[in-house]
């Protein structure tokens, strides 16, 4: 502890570098926690996606759809407890700008399949009554003010009806509860899929794709080839996976996140380390006077190495602290973007490790290279 | 009585390129605790490689250094620093202060070597500076004092450890003469009062007259010992 007024005075010798230096470096640590944050908070995302349901989509493309008659012949696939369909709305209200987030389903299978939905029954019931009926989020109820009893002029951007037009105007018969489903993409406005099949002017008699929740999650596998085999040779063949396997491919449609996050993250810390390296490498450079008049009183060149060492891991180490606590903050703004993205742990310890790791390779080198140094030529200016 | 300091057929050879160049040429000289000698020559007579050698920074091609009861050509050079912790005070022609410290944190730099408590360690300084005249500077950084009170905080670095032998490299090289007066009378008084050893390098026969004895050197010899009457 004694040594730290030395640490500090090395430190602030160049006061505006080191400043500068400590924001570089706290740049890219923020840019490391915002990145990995993301990527790993994708990743728990993806890890608490359950396992015990499957989704079956067309082989060819996803947008091609499937035959509402699988329906049926999936439900009989042995370890298929119950089977929902979802069919993409494109709805928004007055204008495109207010899009929301509808769904075609089949109130009948829906709620068996997401038990954890918050609804009651006689809701349930009404939706499956009522064939305008709508079943809203209360995020989006309480958004736009809309309550049971209320017509909502829905209008769709992709389902053309056979007059022409383009709205459905559905009544709101329930207000649910979705966020057990989390990462903030859930559907959470529901529509009648035969409201919509009956009026539609295309695509009729399809749905985008099903929802397959199964006995055994073991046996998922088992099962998803199962269903596919059911339909191979057919002119829809499907493709089916885990929740967790169909997320990812969602994902990886807008890009390789972990790849995107990696790439820039590499780049920034190797960046890093050369401006680090260089920092450290001019500072014990214009110090070596000074390191000579050190050795010169008593300290050994290992007392010296550890000193200039210490100065790096310093300046690393709260630059770094500073960047990912500033990540972690930003991380309570993302979490309204992301649903329940949270920064794991995991995250900032990686982030602590690399930037110890960055400060002993910036400045191992230069403090060997102080120890090498002749007090009597330094002393002499030579 | 044995002498602080002997040195016995000193040969130090230096290699530039292919070239070697012996620039002590067989030295030999003896220096009783608590004198204070100025070593004087022309340039390139071998002052401060005498002075290297005296202080242990730099080591003989041949013969013996005995400093304060230990042979220093001996050590090796994992050994030599804290030799010099222990016995050693440097003052240097240009202070060598370290420009981001206060003085007083300057004159602990040798104390953090040692075992002393913090507390202990502010005690020393607080002394040190007081000695130097300077108990009120301890706060300034070395670019806030003029050249005379920098070399003075150069000298409590020197002493705050209490060493038995100080080395001074042209201490009053870069001062005005009143400046320059004020150390050499610093420098007498711990001869004199405290028993100190100093050996002092110097061109300024002003300087040198403040010292009980001086060596003169050419050429890598000892060519004058000339003690002053008291």
């Amino acid at each position: 502890m004694k040594y730290l007024i030395l640490v500090w005075a090395g430190l602030w010798r160049k006061r505006t570098r080191t400043i500068l230096t400590t924001l570089s470096i706290v740049v890219a640590f923020l840019l490391f926690g915002l990145l990995q944050g993301i990527n790993q908070g994708m990743n728990n995302v993806y890890r608490s996606l359950n396992v015990d349901r499957l989704y079956v989509q067309s082989r060819i493309s996803m947008s091609d759809g499937l035959p509402i008659a699988y329906l049926k012949r999936i439900k009989s696939v042995p370890g298929v407890r119950a089977v929902t369909h979802w069919s993409y709305f494109g709805g928004f209200y007055q204008n495109a700008q207010n899009s929301l987030p509808v769904f075609a389903i089949d109130a009948a299978t829906q709620f068996a399949v997401y038990p954890k939905i918050a609804i009651p029954n006689d809701q349930i019931e009404a939706m499956q009554h009522t064939r305008t009926g709508a079943v809203i989020s209360n995020e989006i109820a309480a958004k736009y003010g809309w309550k049971i009893g209320d017509k909502i002029p829905l209008q769709t951007s992709i389902w053309t009806k056979k007059d022409g037009g383009d709205a459905y105007p559905v009544d709101v018969v329930g207000i649910m509860d979705v966020s057990a489903y989390n990462a903030g993409s859930f559907p959470a406005f529901y529509v009648n899929y035969e409201y919509l099949d009956e009026a539609r002017a295309f695509g009729n008699g399809s749905v985008l794709y099903y929802i397959a929740s199964i006995d055994d999650p073991h046996r998922g596998s088992e099962t998803a080839t199962a269903i596919d085999t059911l339909f191979a040779n057919s002119s829809d063949e499907t493709m089916t996976q885990t929740e967790q396997a169909f997320a990812q491919s969602q994902i990886k449609q807008v890009g390789d996140i972990n790849l995107i996050a990696n790439s820039i993250v590499g780049a920034v810390l190797f960046t890093l380390l050369f401006l680090t390296g260089n920092t450290m490498r001019q500072s014990v450079r214009e110090r070596i006077p000074e390191l000579a008049v050190l050795k010169t009183l008593g300290f050994s060149n290992s007392k010296v190495l550890t000193l200039i060492v210490l100065e790096a891991v310093i300046l690393c180490l709260v630059a770094a602290l500073t960047g990912l606590g500033l990540a972690r903050m930003a991380f309570g703004f993302m979490g309204t973007l992301f649903g329940a993205l949270s920064p794991p742990m995991l995250v900032i310890e990686a982030g602590v490790g690399i930037a110890i790791l960055l400060a002993l390779v910036s400045g191992i080198p230069p403090a060997w290279r102080s120890t090498r140094i002749n007090i009597v030529d330094a002393l002499a200016g030579r | 009585m044995t002498p602080a300091i002997q040195l016995n057929g000193i040969v130090k050879t230096y290699t530039r390129g292919i070239q070697k160049v012996e620039v002590l040429h067989g030295l030999s000289l003896d220096i009783e605790a608590g004198e204070f000698v100025a070593i004087m020559g022309p340039s390139g007579s071998g002052k401060t490689t005498l002075l290297n050698l005296i202080a242990g920074l730099d080591t003989p091609s041949s013969g013996q250094v005995v400093v304060a009861g230990d042979r220093i050509d001996q050590l090796s050079s994992g050994e030599l620093p804290a030799w010099r912790a222990r016995h050693i005070g440097f003052v240097f022609q240009f202070y060598n202060l370290l420009p981001v410290l206060t003085a007083g944190r300057n004159v602990e730099v040798p104390l953090l070597l040692t075992q002393l408590t913090s507390a202990q360690r502010r005690q020393r300084v607080a002394a040190a500076l007081q000695l130097v005249g300077l108990a009120d500077r301890a706060e300034h950084k070395p670019n806030e004092l003029s050249g005379g009170q920098q070399q003075r905080v150069s000298i409590a670095r020197a002493l705050v450890a209490d060493p038995a032998l100080f080395v001074c490299d042209e201490p009053t090289g870069d001062l005005d003469r009143e400046s320059a007066e004020g150390i050499l009378q610093l420098l007498q008084m711990l001869s004199r009062d405290r028993g100190k050893t100093i050996v002092m390098v110097t061109h300024d026969p002003l300087a040198a007259n403040h010292a009980t004895r001086q060596v003169h050197m050419d050429k890598g010899r000892l060519v004058d010992n000339v003690w002053r009457a008291e």
